[in-house]
């Protein structure tokens, strides 16, 4: 893997356009967009005031840029430099802005309504949904069809269901929750998965057209859903609950088609564990000279890792989280599907250094990554069956059915003391994918950094 | 008998000797009283001497012989005196007497031994069964005792287990209590954050109307620029036509889905229906044949029945692809009763597997591996053997059938056979030549039988016509010997007719010179035999010839 070199970045705010030609990253105010391969920067723009969220538009001509505290929303485009478009929701308050799925509209969810902005539409016209309670959740369907918004009005939940195309309401329906937490379409939209708080467990399926499907309730009284993912091909559901178990529900019944555990022990025979072992590097003492130079100091105070398979069976190190304390560090924090739907990555919060990997089409643990530190994220490959794992430190681990690496990420300064807060989010946008090359963008102030497997 | 008992054991012991004397004296001499002595062997000791001797002294024989006499006679034994003379006693009886009263005393004596020995062996019986009686009560003690002990357990045992569903039954009711408690708390907590919340919208209602009060008249959005769509279009406006349209979008979307799902469930359902399919036939072939019993038979019956009926119905519904409730049920339910059969049957087979390993063989019908092994050997050995038989048989067949030119061997034996045969016949044409001979002999003495006879026929003849003449001339002298014509006359006819009919015989078979002295021989016999009656006889002695020579044509032949 090739790394180049450190640029700045704030805020953790680099981003990849979607069609991979354009890097956009912000430092404070300004908005620099680079050229992918070479790192050129291509345009500058300066905003009103601190960034706190950027995103490109889907067809990779427009940027938003949000400032959260000023209420401001504002757009650029990279065909014409000189166009810009700002949004100014007042008093109102910002709280989330997104682009829809055309590319053309803006969604800024403030505390007391989502409006829909077309700013660079023909026409301008804002609408201004609904006034809602509580934050708004706001679910595209994968072709961007439709859109479903989840509200709070009067103690009572609901869902909305809006065209795109003319932002026209389809359906409007309660949901019989307690607390809707989340809202999240099938990768086929036609099936719409909302779920209630999680002190209830209870996960309640819509059709398209507003009909409830079903309901899925496993226990009563315990905390609940976790968290939630769809196969990619809309066929299992997985729901990962606080009390360590995910439950697959199948897309033709709506019931659970099987449990996955993650106990401390792994004892499975057939499960490979891999766990991560440090090794420490031999320092030349000769070679030592003072002040010591950047790369020196970097070689000697990081170190070198690999992965070990272990024997089964296996003891996780397990932690029993606070009882008394609100949001305990217990149940399936993490869910993903791999794009082949051939695999599914979990992370269970009481075991946090580990990441469980399951083979769909045997229902059955596959592979058990065992970190030194604890998880932070990790992420698929949107084309083949590779997981990206980061624990906060310097390194990335890299996983495929082939086998497992960890790829040491040049870091300098701080960061290579170790960061307990670094979040590494990985971006793997297809067209690199085909071409076998991984881009990386790590942590807090830190660079970019370009590799290629 | 009592009082003879009394009587005899003391007095007996003491003058047996003089009994004794005295009974010697009067054999000798019943009258005379001499004192000779003669004494018999006693088994028994000299106790007994005395014991005899104290029953009958000198003084009183009198008294003593009649009180034995009135025991004898009460006892059933003749009387010890004479019979003509009172006083006088006869010896024989009372020897008899004696004599009896010794095969009575020893056949008491081995009653008493068997009666001892019978008593002996109850009582060692007895022992026995006291002994075993006492075993088996402290037996029964002990497993009371056991019974006793055990039942104690148990009690304990169910004590604990009724405590332990106490317990149970207290935790689940523990348990179910903290779950309504729960429940009620959390009801009430919905109910104060539903309060709550209304209360924060309220406020959050009046803070906004408060604070857009002041700004809101501006516009939100200022556009510097005017970027078109993609396509070039303008943005339409929203009506009850663009609703109903997305309406449509919407369900053609949910549709195409379904329609998607359904044809993926379709052709699932299509494989799957063809591997049962599969499935049920090759169960069907590695089921065994039906040689059970009649009762399995007849439920196995319908059921092969219905199975072939089925995959008739099956098969055309594959042609039609039809798969209503009825179908899919027919197939399922099929496929699981012969499922249950081969089960059933593998079942049979692991038992028989297991019993065999076991070594215990009880049943005839099953047939242990190593005689069946065996069984098979021998067959196949038969079945060699058989073969080369039938190979061997084949070869000979064929040289048999071969032509004669092809080997010396065959040639020979051909020859060998016709030699044989050959033989046979030469001695066969031997013996009728032989035979042949005979007969002819025998046809010519009797032809020359025949005409000697023939020719003493014609002299008797001669001299009869001669003999007849006379008397005819001498009858014509006489009449009175008239009446005697008729009967030489028919002499005389009958006379005729045999000579006719032995010509003609004789002449009819020239050939056969066999037959015709031959049945000359019948015919004169005839003749001789009954005179009278010679019409009568000569068809049979016809037939009888004719037969014979039909009988000897058969063997000329």
């Amino acid at each position: 893997m090739s790394f180049s070199e450190l640029f700045k970045l704030s805020g953790l705010l680099g981003r990849f356009s979607p069609d991979g030609k354009c890097l956009a990253s912000c430092v404070q105010y300004r908005l620099v967009v680079r050229d992918a391969s070479t790192l050129q920067i291509l345009q500058l723009y300066t905003c009103l005031d601190q960034i706190q969220y950027i995103e490109w538009s889907s067809d990779s001509l427009f940027i938003l840029c949000a400032m959260y505290k000023r209420g401001v929303v504002q757009v650029w485009s990279l065909e014409q430099p000189d166009w810009h478009c700002k949004i100014d929701e007042g008093s109102a308050g910002l709280v989330a802005s997104c682009w829809s799925p055309d590319g053309r509209h803006i969604l800024n969810t403030t505390e007391f309504h989502v409006s829909v902005n077309s700013s660079v539409l023909f026409s301008l016209f804002s609408l201004s949904l609904m006034n809602l309670g509580s934050l708004a959740g706001i679910a595209f369907t994968k072709d961007g069809r439709y859109m479903a918004v989840a509200e709070r009005r009067d103690c009572k939940d609901f869902v909305s269901i809006f065209v795109c195309s003319d932002w026209q309401l389809l359906r409007h329906f309660d949901t019989e929750t307690q607390d809707l937490f989340g809202i999240e379409w099938a990768p086929n939209g036609c099936v719409l998965a909302a779920w209630d708080t999680c002190l209830e467990y209870k996960i309640l399926l819509y059709s398209l057209d507003g009909r409830l499907l079903s309901t899925y309730r496993a226990y009563e009284w315990s905390l609940g859903i976790k968290s939630i993912a769809w196969s990619p091909s809309s066929q299992f559901l997985a729901i990962g609950s606080y009390d360590e178990k995910v439950r697959i529900l199948n897309h033709v019944t709506w019931k659970k088609i099987t449990e996955f555990e993650h106990p401390a022990t792994v004892a499975s025979s057939k499960t490979i564990v891999y766990k991560e072992v440090e090794k420490s590097p031999s320092v030349e003492t000769e070679r030592l000279s003072f002040p010591p130079t950047r790369a020196l100091a970097s070689s000697l105070f990081s170190t070198q890792s690999k992965y070990d398979v272990s024997q089964v069976p296996v003891s996780l190190q397990h932690i029993k989280p606070v009882t008394d304390r609100a949001n305990p560090k217990m149940g399936i924090g993490m869910l993903a599907f791999s794009p082949d739907n051939c695999f599914l990555a979990t992370k269970n919060d009481n075991i946090p250094n580990a990441v469980w990997i399951w083979d769909i089409q045997k229902l059955k643990l596959f592979v058990v990554l065992e970190q030194l530190c604890a998880v932070q994220s990790f992420q698929w490959d949107p084309r083949q069956p590779r997981l990206a794992v980061c624990t906060g430190n310097s390194k990335v681990y890299l996983w495929s059915p082939a086998g497992c690496v960890s790829v040491q990420v040049p870091m300098e300064g701080k960061a290579a003391a170790g960061t307990s807060q670094a979040i590494i989010s990985f971006l793997f946008p297809k067209y690199f994918s085909t071409c076998k090359s991984v881009r990386a963008l790590s942590c807090k102030w830190l660079g970019c950094f370009l590799g290629a497997l | 008998m009592g009082d003879w008992k009394t009587i005899t054991v003391p007095v007996l012991s003491s003058d047996s000797k003089n009994i004794f004397h005295y009974t010697s004296e009067k054999k000798i001499s019943p009258p005379s009283m001499n004192s000779q002595v003669l004494r018999l062997p006693l088994p028994s000791s000299k106790s007994m001497h005395s014991f005899f001797s104290a029953f009958c002294t000198e003084e009183n024989i009198e008294q003593s012989i009649s009180y034995l006499n009135r025991e004898l006679t009460t006892l059933g034994f003749p009387s010890i005196y004479a019979e003509s003379k009172g006083q006088e006693l006869n010896l024989i009886s009372i020897i008899n007497c004696m004599n009896e009263l010794l095969v009575l005393q020893h056949k008491n004596l081995r009653a008493q031994e068997e009666v001892e020995m019978q008593h002996l062996k109850l009582g060692s019986d007895m022992d026995h069964l006291q002994n075993c009686y006492a075993k088996l009560k402290e037996q029964l003690e002990l497993s009371k005792r056991e019974i006793v002990g055990l039942q104690e357990r148990d009690r304990q045992l169910q004590s604990k287990n009724r405590n332990l569903h106490q317990l149970l039954k207290n935790e689940k009711d523990e348990v179910q209590k903290l779950q309504n408690i729960i429940s009620s708390r959390a009801t009430q907590y919905n109910h104060d954050m539903k309060r709550k919340e209304r209360e924060y919208n309220k406020l959050k209602e009046r803070l906004h109307q408060l604070v857009m009060n002041k700004k809101d008249k501006k516009i939100a959005m200022e556009v510097l620029n005017y970027v078109g769509r993609a396509d070039g279009k303008r943005g339409a406006w929203r009506t009850d036509k663009t609703e109903a349209r997305n309406e449509e979008e919407m369900y053609k979307v949910l549709l195409s889905d379904y329609e998607q799902r359904q044809k993926q469930l379709l052709v699932e359902n299509a494989e799957l229906k063809k591997v049962l399919q599969q499935m049920k036939k090759e169960i069907i072939l590695l089921l065994p044949p039906q040689k059970q019993k009649p009762k399995e038979r007849s439920e196995d019956g319908p059921v092969l029945s219905d199975l072939e009926e089925d995959i008739g119905e099956l098969n055309k519904e594959n042609m039609w692809e039809l798969s209503c409730e009825t179908v899919r049920e027919q197939l399922t339910n099929s496929i699981r009763k012969q499922w249950r059969m081969l089960k059933n049957h593998v079942e049979k087979l692991d038992n028989q597997v297991s019993r065999v390993h076991s070594g215990a063989l009880n049943e005839k019908d099953v047939i242990s591996r190593e005689d069946h092994e065996l069984e098979t050997e021998k067959l196949e050995l038969e079945i060699q053997q058989c073969k080369e038989m039938i190979k061997t048989q084949q070869q000979l067949l064929q040289q048999q059938l071969m032509s004669p030119c092809d080997d010396d061997t065959t040639l020979l034996l051909q020859d060998c056979y016709l030699l044989e045969e050959r033989e046979r016949l030469q001695e066969e044409w031997r013996l009728f030549r032989e035979q042949k001979k005979n007969f002819e002999k025998e046809r010519r003495s009797f032809t020359e039988a025949a005409i000697r006879l023939g020719l003493e026929r014609k002299a008797f003849e001669e001299d009869r016509g001669a003999w007849l003449k006379q008397q005819f001339l001498s009858m014509s002298t006489d009449y009175k010997h008239s009446e005697n014509v008729t009967t030489p006359s028919a002499f005389l006819g009958s006379c005729d007719q045999d000579n006719q009919l032995v010509k003609s015989t004789s002449q009819r078979k020239p050939p056969c010179m066999l037959s015709g002295p031959v049945s000359a021989e019948p015919c004169q016999t005839s003749q001789y035999i009954t005179r009278n009656s010679a019409a009568s006889k000569k068809p049979a002695g016809d037939s009888k010839p004719n037969q014979w020579v039909e009988s000897d044509k058969e063997e000329t032949k």
